[in-house]
């Protein structure tokens, strides 16, 4: 590890952090076997923690993320409360959207994850609109928006490159490459082995990262969004990563090898860490085990809030669509 | 005949297209290996029966989709491709509006466009708005496309053959949560010809009109309307454009009252069509105004006790039927 070696306190706070991410998802698993729980599909971010949590930490509160359908993982890194998020996807009037969005397209404004479409490619363009308003006001601030392997065959993801790129916008593009895109594997639905090769052709850099390996995704995150402070412009971050659940847990992955699955469950993002941890002396077991018993409690207090909450009246349906005055 | 699901009389009307002409191709998200696996799903099993040259699984790329359809059957080919979700064909729809439905007129009508996109529709399914999103009247507003949205599994097939070798654009919309519904399904190259409508069930004190899976609620209303003495005739339009104006017209002449019914949003939706078509052409037929019964002009929630609120239902229907007969 080099001068770019995160300290103590921040691998700790990383550690828990995707603990979180993969308990409150865990916890989704569970539900969703049970009839009436949630509301919809979970489409998880199971095996992918290291790239939320690696990319947050290298922003600012005020710095601005646009979320996809996999946003469980962007918004708890980003500060979002697990109670909220519950209800939220459990279609509860207490939900961060009043049950408005379920586990799909949670906005959380308080925490500056701003908007969160589940309309693959939808998030560039809409990042493209949150860094030209960053730079119009002539903030320091960034938006980094998170999108798919399968996202990036979008041509709306090409038109926001292209545009972020010659305004010198503020953005960096995260492009998340799980290996999958629905039951579609990346090489069935691009030529391209490095996405980030793709920069190149916009006039930004780009670099890929072992997307498992929350250590060097933060390092890269600091730099591209340094550069993009500076009013350097937008710049790529490809994190190699993999999708360990179904496309919804209703999916069952008959189209996945499961050799493949098993390889990279070894690589778990979660584990690394702590075995890194664990092997510098910076923790003991012990430490660990009281990490996750603390993370348990707080999923077990959201399940509990969420479930105690009630639903939304049906009348309320109609609020929200305008602004009022 | 045969019983089939829905799904399955739609997979029986791709595999008669595209054994019977090899210009049939399918393409989209998921045609050929997807996340479901699943003999009721309308593509099951093709990429088995036909190979990947005639089952092509795409991108995720909703305009090069609509555009792989508009410039292969502009040279011959038959494409039916699918677009996953139906709010996602906003993506594809300059492909399809600007350009399939308007480049044979632009052509003088030297060019034809022989292609056929299949729209999975469904509201209520708990995906929330950007999911389900019911954009029918769109695409009926833009002259050039044909539009049609079944709502049998005999229907799903002759209207899905039918749009495949109709030499213009068609729009199938299938209504996902009937992929699982049962019915006799006539073997073979069964057509049924676009632009037909077809009477439900025949009733003389009102005209209920409506298409796809809002059918079933105009039907539960209809039975129960019949134990108060109230004869409902239910009309299921099928076809959206062109428009079985004659079955419309004729039924309303017959009833002298209309109810309309869409799982759409009401404000601009098609029911307005319908409306507007009878008070111009059978106003002096009519004997109470024209009521019409949709989803709220809300995007859909996802909340249950809010998807429900906004999907009409049959008690709406009921209701609207009632106040045009005078009763309460
Ligand atoms: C415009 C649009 N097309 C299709 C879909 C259906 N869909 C949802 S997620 C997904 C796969 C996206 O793959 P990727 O971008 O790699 O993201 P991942 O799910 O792997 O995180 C698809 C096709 C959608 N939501 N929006
Ligand atoms: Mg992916």
């Amino acid at each position: 590890m080099g001068s770019q070696q995160a300290d103590v306190g921040l691998k700790k706070t990383m550690y828990e952090e995707m603990v979180l991410i993969r308990k409150f998802e865990e916890k989704l698993i569970e539900l969703s076997q049970q009839k009436g729980k949630l509301v919809g599909m979970q489409i998880l971010a199971n095996g992918q923690e290291a790239v939320a949590v690696g990319i947050v930490k290298a922003l600012q509160p005020d710095d601005v993320i646009v979320s996809n359908h996999r946003s469980h993982g962007h918004l708890l890194a980003k500060g979002a409360d697990p109670k909220y998020l519950m209800a939220e996807i459990m279609g509860k009037a207490t939900g961060v959207n009043k049950g408005k969005s379920g586990t799909l397209h949670m906005a959380v404004p308080e925490v500056n994850a701003l908007m969160t479409t589940t309309i693959v490619g939808g998030g560039p363009p809409l990042a493209v609109g949150a860094g030209f308003a960053q730079q119009y006001r002539g903030t320091s601030n960034i938006t980094v928006v998170f999108f798919g392997d399968g996202a990036a065959a979008e041509g709306s993801v090409h038109e926001a490159m292209n545009l972020a790129a010659l305004w010198k916008l503020p953005i960096v593009f995260v492009c998340e490459n799980n290996c999958w895109a629905g039951a579609q594997s990346l090489s069935e639905h691009s030529c391209l082995r490095d996405i980030a090769q793709r920069a190149v052709g916009y006039g930004m850099p780009g670099e890929s990262v072992d997307g498992n390996d929350v250590e060097k995704i933060y390092a890269l995150a600091k730099k591209m969004v340094l550069r993009c402070r500076n009013g350097k412009g937008p710049g790529m971050i490809e994190a190699k990563t993999y999708r360990m659940r179904g496309h919804g847990e209703h999916d069952h992955q008959h189209y996945v090898d499961k050799k493949e699955l098993e390889e990279w469950s070894r690589l778990c993002p979660v584990k690394r860490l702590s075995e890194s941890m664990l092997a510098d002396g910076l923790v003991t077991e012990a430490q660990l085990q009281t990490i996750d018993r603390q993370i348990d409690a707080k999923v077990d207090e959201a399940v509990g809030f969420a479930t105690e909450s009630s639903y939304p009246l049906p009348e309320e349906a109609l609020q929200d669509v305008w602004v009022e005055e | 005949m045969a019983v089939l699901s829905f799904g399955q009389a739609l997979k029986d009307a791709l595999d008669v297209a595209m054994s019977k002409d090899d210009g049939v191709f399918i393409a989209g998200e998921g045609v050929g290996v997807s996340i479901h696996y699943n003999p009721n799903l309308p593509t099951h099993g093709l990429l088995e029966k036909y190979g990947p040259k005639r089952v092509k699984d795409t991108p995720v790329s909703e305009a090069a989709i609509a555009g792989l359809a508009v410039g292969a059957s502009a040279l011959g080919l038959r494409p039916v491709v699918e677009i996953m979700f139906f709010p996602f064909i906003t993506l594809a729809t300059d492909m399809l509006v600007n350009h399939a439905a308007k480049l044979r007129y632009l052509s003088g009508g030297k060019s034809s466009f022989p292609l056929t996109v299949r729209i999975k529709a469904g509201v209520n399914f708990a995906a929330g708005c950007q999911h389900s999103h019911n954009l029918e009247a769109w695409l009926a507003h833009s002259p050039g496309l044909k539009v049609v949205f079944p709502s049998t599994p005999a229907d799903a097939k002759g209207l899905l053959l039918s749009a495949t070798f109709d030499p213009n654009p068609v729009i199938v919309i299938e209504e996902m949560l009937l992929y699982w519904m049962k019915g006799e399904v006539p073997d073979g190259d069964y057509r049924i010809p676009i632009g037909e409508a077809r009477i439900v069930i025949p009733g003389n004190d009102c005209t209920v009109v409506s298409y796809g899976g809002s059918v079933y609620t105009a039907l539960e209303a209809a039975k129960a309307l019949l134990d108060e003495g109230i004869s409902a005739e239910v009309i299921d339009l099928r076809s959206l454009v062109p428009l079985d104006k004659v079955c419309l017209l004729d039924s309303v002449r017959r009833t002298g009252r209309l109810v309309v019914l869409h799982d759409a949003a009401k404000f601009g939706g098609f029911g307005a069509e319908i409306s507007a078509i009878v008070a111009e052409e059978a106003f002096d037929a009519l004997k109470a105004p024209i009521k019409r019964v949709a989803a709220r002009d809300i995007p859909v929630p996802v909340s249950p006790p809010q998807e429900m609120f906004n999907k009409p239902s049959s008690e709406m229907v009921i209701a609207a039927v009632r106040s045009t007969v005078g009763k309460r």
